[in-house]
């Protein structure tokens, strides 16, 4: 393996070799971001665009769920859910309304695939809803869309305007008999509302607070109705499994983790962006291909996939980036965000701000979540601000240990990982914030520009 | 309120009065807008969080008559309806500038410069978190991340996207969203007023020609795996997108000195902290 995690762009893996990009990523649905106007109709058709539909709507219902649960597609937003045994889950012959939720209110911190995603190609969404709909008899859907990204909001309205006009919605789709309604649905601002029972309250007009469970969203969700609740990612993988074959997804990935995925680069990585890829590559690779990390510098910590999943150093380079390998890691593979760091950062700031998100998120329906998030927010505070002293170091410990698992949604065990990761892996720089009487990093050195200035100065 | 300072602490005061009614012909015509909006729910109460957005588009904040606007329509109680406005962040519950730009300063945009910038900006704009400058022009927010992390450091305006963002390059944005000059960015159509955005956010689509269109299909990090699949080099990162500004500008404005401790003392962005909107301190349907 090359040295590049280690000194960014200095080296270049050689064509057709095993880091070759061309060999290790697989484009689908950004096969063809950089075409003019790839969020239209005409462009999404002129690439087999809807194909899938035709193919889905041939078949019987009951066989399109058993296909996707053939296919091995698992949810892409976070929990890594088998998205064909969620739809198979809806009671058929149950007499109530159907409803397909689309979550696509990403805000994990670090995670930035469907915003782009639906910014440039918001048909594959679409017409996987079409599919989604039709397998679990749903004749009303809703794309329940952050509020804070108009610029996706727009395309959205675009796209789903063409579709009605094409017949894709509406009544009798293509012919089928399938009556469908598709509502886009901008949300007002609440982390929390990701959260899949909490993002149903908002929908029906309430506060975003997420539901105890049982009754599961399939059986008592939407209006009290059966409900699948899919992320944007895994419902637009739909239309390519099914155009294309499941044998055709099965062919990327692992037996467990089967078919393509998008992973998003982002921190102190010489060329950040979306990578479309396989089901378990490795950071390695992934930095190998695209350059490393910015030169002069070396990975300190990471995310595999958000900040809820336990970080990572680089120990865990090599680690197969799908639900099992991070699993075994002690992570989770999550939205497949991998927020990069270099040693110019100090993990305590790190850690300190994300646990102030999770304290500012937090909807404040359950005490460990509330009021661990809150405490976790002070002693962090102190100690960044080098008035800590070492006995908080296990009561931060202990907290998040009363936060995790004990509220009704994962935003509590979310924040609690970032506490016990970093206390893993960097309880000695925790100790010299408190030695130290303060923070040793200059944190002007971790931004964008640190590096240009040495140049210009130089 | 409708105590006076004098009688905080004293007396219990007067109940609140119900807020004064929209004029006829204002009402009218977003009662039109709001059934059209109850339409699209099997269920009325669905319609209530793009209402607050509606009624947001007419005043710019969610104001006590906007609330009852939205009670009136679905049913519902102004205190349902307040605590529904009172949980989410992208209602304004006091009156804003035109144009919001919010610093994204969630731990890897911080890092990477949205605390030098938003400090920065707070600065120059002479306006703490939250606050507007005096000409009604501006309002300066820190937010949480945006999914636009390949981009870091993000700046949004009115929900547009402004990737990779300076120092230099988020003042000289603010100045022309002051003197009035036309801002585009770098993902998303040309800027409209906070109350024409939140409009299209209430479910009515942005009827501006070349709104769509505008700024392309993806930003360049949204490409990179694509090109990099194809066997194309990735183009070089862009740290400056908006117009000619030189690599050192930047860092010349902000000794390290300064970042030292001020700078890297956390925010306060958590629920603790009492001046946060979204604070326990904060009272109900304030």
């Amino acid at each position: 393996m090359t040295v590049s995690t280690e000194f960014g762009g200095t080296s270049r893996p050689e064509a057709g070799g095993e880091s070759s990009p061309e060999k290790l990523l697989a484009p689908v649905l950004s096969a063809y971001w950089d075409e003019d106007r790839s969020w239209t109709l005409d462009v999404y058709r002129r690439h087999e665009g809807y194909e899938g539909l035709r193919k889905a709507l041939a078949m019987s219902p009951d066989d399109v769920i058993a296909y996707v649960k053939d296919s091995g597609l698992r949810g892409r937003g976070g929990a890594g859910f088998p998205t064909g045994m969620k739809w198979q889950f809806i009671p058929q012959g149950d007499g109530k309304p159907h409803y397909l939720v689309v979550n696509a209110d990403e805000s994990e911190p670090g995670t930035c695939k469907d915003i782009p995603l639906l910014f440039a190609n918001p048909h594959a969404l679409i017409e996987g809803i079409v599919i989604a709909c039709y397998a679990i008899r749903s004749e009303h859907a809703f794309i329940y869309l952050r509020g804070e990204v108009v610029p996706v909001l727009r395309r959205l309205h675009a796209a789903v305007h063409e579709a009605y006009a094409a017949g894709y919605l509406g009544k009798n789709v293509l012919g089928s008999g399938l009556n469908l309604e598709l509502t886009v649905h901008a949300g007002a601002g609440a982390y929390i509302c990701g959260e899949e029972t909490a993002l149903l309250d908002s929908l029906e007009g309430r506060r975003g607070q997420p539901r105890l469970r049982p009754p599961f969203p399939a059986v008592a969700g939407l209006y009290a109705c059966p409900t699948v609740v899919n992320n944007v990612e895994s419902i637009a993988s739909v239309p390519a499994i099914l155009n294309k074959g499941k044998e055709w997804f099965r062919s990327m990935g692992s037996e467990k983790s089967p078919g393509f995925t998008l992973y998003s680069l982002s921190g102190h990585v010489a060329n950040p962006g979306q990578y479309e890829a396989p089901l378990g590559i490795t950071l390695r690779q992934l930095l190998d291909m695209s350059g490393g990390m910015r030169p002069g510098h070396r990975l300190k910590f990471w995310t595999p996939g958000g900040s809820s999943t336990p970080m990572f150093t680089d120990e865990h380079l090599d680690v197969p980036l799908d639900y099992e390998g991070v699993g075994a890691a002690g992570s989770m593979l999550g939205t497949k965000a991998l927020q990069c760091f270099d040693e110019t950062t100090c993990v305590v700031r790190a850690v300190t701000r994300w646990t102030e998100f999770y304290a500012h998120e937090s909807c404040g329906k359950c005490t460990p979540c509330r009021e661990g998030t809150y405490w976790l927010v002070q002693l962090l505070r102190d100690i960044e601000a080098g008035k800590g002293a070492m006995s908080d170091l296990d009561k931060l410990a202990d907290i998040a240990d009363n936060i995790n698992g004990k509220s009704f949604c994962a935003l509590g065990d979310g924040a609690a990982s970032p506490i016990f990761s970093s206390l893993k892996y960097f309880r000695e720089e925790y100790e010299q914030h408190i030695t130290g009487g303060g923070c040793p990093f200059d944190p002007a050195k971790s931004t964008a520009w640190a590096d240009h200035r040495t140049e210009v100065n130089a | 309120m409708t105590t006076t300072p004098s009688e905080q602490g004293v007396s219990l005061g007067m109940p609140q009065l119900p807020a004064p009614d929209y004029p006829d012909d204002v009402r009218a015509r977003l009662e039109a807008d709001a059934r059209e909006i109850i339409g699209r729910y099997p269920d009325s109460r669905s319609a209530l969080l793009p209402l607050l957005h509606l009624v947001q588009s007419e005043e710019g904040y969610v104001t006590r008559t906007g609330m009852q606007f939205c009670a009136d329509m679905l049913g519902l109680t102004t205190a349902e309806v307040t605590a529904v406005a009172t949980f989410y962040t992208m209602y304004r519950r006091k009156p804003s500038g035109d144009y919001q730009v919010g610093v994204c300063t969630n731990t890897l945009c911080a890092v990477m410069g949205g605390d030098a910038i938003f400090s920065a900006l707070q600065e120059h704009l002479g306006v703490g978190n939250g606050e507007t400058t005096g000409d009604g022009k501006v309002t300066l927010e820190h937010i949480e991340c945006n999914a636009a992390c390949d981009y870091a450091p993000v700046v949004m305006v009115n929900w547009e996207f402004f990737d990779n963002q300076t120092v230099e390059s988020a003042k000289r944005l603010v100045d022309d969203l002051r003197a009035g000059a036309e801002v585009q960015p770098t993902r998303g159509a040309p800027l409209c007023t906070y109350k024409e955005t939140a409009r299209i956010l209430a479910g009515f689509p942005d009827a501006r020609p070349g709104a769509v269109e505008a700024s392309g299909s993806a930003g360049p990090a949204s490409l990179i795996g694509l090109r990099l699949a194809k066997g194309e080099q990735p183009e070089p990162r862009i740290v400056h997108p908006r117009g000619e500004e030189r690599r050192d500008a930047a860092p010349q404005d902000e000794s390290p000195a300064d970042h030292l401790s001020a700078h890297d003392a956390p925010q306060k962005t958590s629920a603790s902290d009492p001046a946060h909107p979204a604070g326990p301190v904060t009272e109900e349907g304030e």
